[in-house]
């Protein structure tokens, strides 16, 4: 585990009030984005994307995922991969279907 | 080092004296919680087997009151002894949601996983054995609202153990009670997967690599991947049905629905599709959470029996991996005629025939294994050896319901019970008996009584095939399946409804061959063969560095280091013995 | 009778056993939203003109709010593992006494959208879409009290570890961080898929 001294650790909390701060503008940027004109599907990538954005930096510096061990990124990886699965699955399905339900 | 000079206070400390309630009931021991579990779980296999029971004497004489029985079911259930039909669905429903969730997951993974996992990779217990006892905890509460389900008003849940909206939705009280069972099953489920995963992850002992670990374990922790990630789904999908069911929400319920008369409550606008997606998404992953612990034990038990290492020991891991990785994206094979359409039908069907292969690799392993062997027939090994050949045909049978086209005519048929019984009764719970009577001395140090074991085998292997078999027969000529007369009605069925009473006395006659495996059991425990720490000569750390029973706390009276392979049996240098993991390499 | 590596991280996976417990627990609840957001895109993109009834009345400037304190809230958890690590108990006490905070506001302005919507007559049961907002911001307002509860149980009784077994009480600060920042995770995917889009 990183940050051990207290230099680092220091350090470290100084990140976190960076990253904080950025997670306020980004929301700001989230509603301020929602007021745009924007067609469905461009209006749907953006919000998600910002979603993504904020995600990934609460994850990688306060779950502090950018210095963790591969055994968690394998376990995540492996889980992204189901979650597309269970997310894409019922729509496809769905979509390539002309049947009712 | 022994754990005491580890820890050299403990060797001064009393242990206080535990309570009876810290001791048996609220254990935090993984042994005790194992047994726990076993004997939980075997009590509602045999519960799910009664339910069985009264469907067959309905399916070979429908419309006779039952012997017995019959008056006291209840005028609900059986007016004048004979069966309603809305009691043969209770049946039908809680005989499959029991064997599954109540009875073999609890077995294979909570008693067997639980019991022995930790002490085939030289651990003291798992990683956290508070979590455990609730684990357990949470699982009989669910268990008995289960069971208790069925003295509601409309009795218990109806709509088959896949609870089908809108008809899940509007049936009676004895749904929401399944619903809330399941989410506490679901939960005790959850628990343990993290539970099994981490134990297996951090607390091998010290030399004991992935590639070391006997097979068991491997099954136990892909199980545990499947159990942790695709539950969850089923968890949301029975808050969603829980919502439509009490809060008149429309989930699942499509607009305009009109039953007995009268318009469905609730917006609609929903999808009964969307619950069979995520229904499946976890059950499918289920029924390979049902095999492979059982593939687990009889890996063990074959491995031990020949007295030479498993041929492709490397093939059963990847397969085994492969197997977990592959079931999660095969589940719309279960709805191949929902209208879903071709393009995603073929991406199933196209998955489904992928996953079989890794399953045969497994399969061929094992038999290969034979090869060369010198088999020793004990009665765990006649379990392990009649396993694969049910599970073949379970497996073989799988096919034509795997390919979109055959699924056609054999969806929703007798083909598909007869299908994934040949897989879970003679192929896991077979699996479960081997398990039974392989570790039995060291859980007890006694030894089963083999000639009973014996008959148990010969009489349930034969019975079980007169179950399962004919249901191909009847599946084939087209047979619906959750028919409360066993398809009387149909001028298609009546060449083979002949087989209905052929398949009931088969099952009667399952229940009896039971009687010498109970007896066995309890008696043994009192009045079997003692033993030594090491009966059946085995190379796992359980059987070699643990003493029968195990040290009550800490498993093992020195932590083993391992200096070798699960199954290093007949070695070079010792070629009518064998080398226990844990053995220290010769000195040159 | 020591269970190996609860304290201590294993060499080889760098992991003391809650850690890798956790993630492992949060992968499944990852499962669970994913479940959840795959019903919302499916009933979305297949529901007819009614789907959408009510979503005009969502409070968008208190679920801002709502979103700025749980990410405050991040903040503040961190910063109380980091006052541990630091040797400051004072400063932990400080840090996730404001996390708990945050927790009873974040649910406060909960109960007020909620409150409002019953008052408008607005029930899961009137739309699919409210059916699945109740659901979703209610699956979580559980998850909230969750988190609630076990830091609340850090902040009081359990904080006693640290005098007796620090770094085990640390490890138990982390893990439960780890836990609340999903939560926020969570409700940053939550806040635009429900209220803005």
């Amino acid at each position: 585990m990183s940050g051990h001294t207290a230099e680092e650790i220091r350090s470290e909390i100084r990140k976190y009030w960076i990253v904080g701060f950025a997670l306020f503008l980004l929301t700001v940027v989230t509603v301020g984005v929602s007021y745009l004109d924007l067609s469905v599907g461009l209006a749907i990538f953006v919000a998600l994307l910002i979603a993504c954005l904020k995600g990934g930096l609460v994850a990688a510096v306060f779950m502090h995922l950018i210095s963790e061990r591969q055994a968690i990124y394998a376990l995540l990886l492996l889980t992204l991969v189901f979650f597309a699965a269970v997310m894409l699955g019922p729509s496809f399905g769905r979509l390539a279907s002309s049947a009712i339900g | 080092m022994s754990v005491l000079e580890q820890h050299p206070e403990e060797a001064h400390h009393e242990h206080p004296r535990e309570s009876f309630w810290r001791r048996y009931v609220f254990s935090i021991d993984h042994k005790v919680i194992g047994i726990q579990y076993a004997f939980t779980a075997l009590f509602f296999l045999l519960f799910g087997f009664t339910l069985m029971l009264l469907m067959r004497w309905q399916l070979a004489y429908p419309g006779r009151p039952l012997p017995l029985i019959g008056g006291l079911l209840g005028a609900a259930n059986a007016s004048g002894g004979i069966m309603l039909p809305e009691f043969y669905n209770q049946l039908g429903a809680m005989h499959g949601t029991i064997m599954v969730f109540l009875a073999i997951v609890p077995l294979a993974v909570g008693a067997f996983g639980n019991y022995v996992v930790p002490l085939q990779i030289g651990a003291p217990d798992m990683a956290f054995p508070k979590l455990n006892m609730t684990s357990y905890w949470v699982y009989l509460p669910g268990g008995l609202i289960m069971l208790a389900s069925f003295l509601l008003p409309g009795g218990a849940a109806n709509s088959g153990w896949t609870s089908y909206p809108p008809l899940s939705v509007t049936a009676t009280m004895g749904q929401t009670a399944w619903l809330i069972g399941m989410v506490f099953l679901i939960t005790s489920s959850l628990l343990g997967s993290v539970n099994f995963i981490v134990t297996i992850i951090q607390l091998r002992a010290k030399g004991l690599t992935f590639m070391r670990l006997p097979f068991f374990v491997w099954s136990q922790l892909v199980t545990a991947f499947l159990l942790l990630l695709a539950f969850p789904p089923l968890e949301a999908a029975a808050v969603l049905q829980l919502m439509d069911r009490l809060a008149d929400t429309s989930f699942f319920m499509p607009s305009g629905l009109v039953v007995a008369g009268e318009v469905v409550r609730g917006a609609g606008g929903g999808s009964p599709l969307l619950w069979q997606h995520l229904f499946w998404f976890l059950a499918h992953p289920e029924v390979y959470v049902l095999i492979l612990p059982a593939m687990g034990i009889v890996a063990e038990v074959i491995a031990n029996n020949i007295r030479k290492p498993l041929w492709g020991y490397k093939a059963l891991v990847y397969s085994v991996v492969g197997i977990g990785f592959m079931s999660f994206v095969v589940w719309a094979h279960h709805m191949f005629l929902t209208g879903m359409g071709t393009t995603i039908s073929s991406f199933f069907q196209f998955t489904t025939m992928v996953i079989s292969i890794p399953s045969v690799v497994i399969l061929t392993a094992l038999l290969l294994s034979l090869w060369g062997g010198s088999i020793r027939f004990t009665t765990p090994m006649h379990f392990a050896l009649a396993f694969l050949p049910m599970f073949a045909i379970g497996g073989l049978t799988g096919l034509p319901l795997g390919l979109a086209a055959t699924d056609i005519h054999l969806h929703d048929t007798y083909y598909v019970i007869g299908h994934f019984h040949y897989v879970v009764a003679p192929g896991t719970i077979f699996a479960m008996f081997a398990g039974i009577y392989y570790w039995f001395p060291k859980i007890t140090g006694r030894k089963m009584n083999d000639v009973l074991g014996k008959i148990h085998f010969w009489l349930s292997f034969v019975f079980i095939n007169g179950i399962f078999g004919p249901m191909f027969l009847q599946g084939l000529a087209g047979v619906s399946r959750r028919l409360y007369d066993g398809g009387e009605q149909y001028a298609h069925a009546q060449p083979v409804l002949h087989w209905n009473q052929f398949m009931s006395y088969a099952a009667f006659l399952l229940f009896a061959a039971q009687l010498p495996f109970v007896f066995n059991l309890f008696w043994s425990i009192r009045k079997g063969k003692k033993v030594g720490d090491n009966p059946w000569e085995a190379t796992t750390l359980e059987w070699a560095a643990a003493p029968s029973p195990p040290v009550a706390h800490g498993n093992f009276p020195e932590v083993p280091v391992v200096y070798h392979g699960p199954y290093e049996y007949s070695p070079p240098n010792d070629p009518d013995g064998f080398t226990p993991q844990h053995a220290a390499p010769q000195a040159r | 009778m020591q269970i190996p590596y609860t304290v201590a991280e294993r060499p080889d996976t760098g992991l003391y056993n809650a850690k890798l417990g956790i993630w492992l627990f949060l992968a499944s609840e990852v499962m669970l939203f994913g479940a959840l957001f795959s019903s919302y895109i499916l009933l979305r993109t297949g529901g007819g003109e009614g789907f959408l009834v009510g979503q005009d009345e969502l409070n968008v400037p208190l679920a801002f709010v709502n979103t700025l304190v749980l990410i405050f809230s991040s903040v503040t958890i961190v910063m109380s593992w980091a006052s541990l690590r630091l040797g400051d108990f004072a400063k932990y006490r400080l840090w996730m006494g404001m996390t708990i905070l945050c927790a009873f506001a974040f649910m406060g302005i909960k109960a007020v959208e909620y409150g409002a919507k019953f008052e408008h007559h607005l029930y899961p049961s009137t739309s699919n879409f409210l059916a699945i907002y109740f659901t979703l911001t209610g699956l979580h307002a559980l998850h909230v009290v969750g988190g609630l509860i076990v830091n609340g149980y850090l902040w009081g009784p359990g904080a006693k570890m640290f005098a007796s077994d620090p770094q085990r009480f640390i490890n138990r600060v982390e893990t439960a961080g780890l836990y609340w920042h999903f939560v926020d995770l969570v409700w940053i995917f939550l806040f635009p898929s429900l209220y803005l889009l």
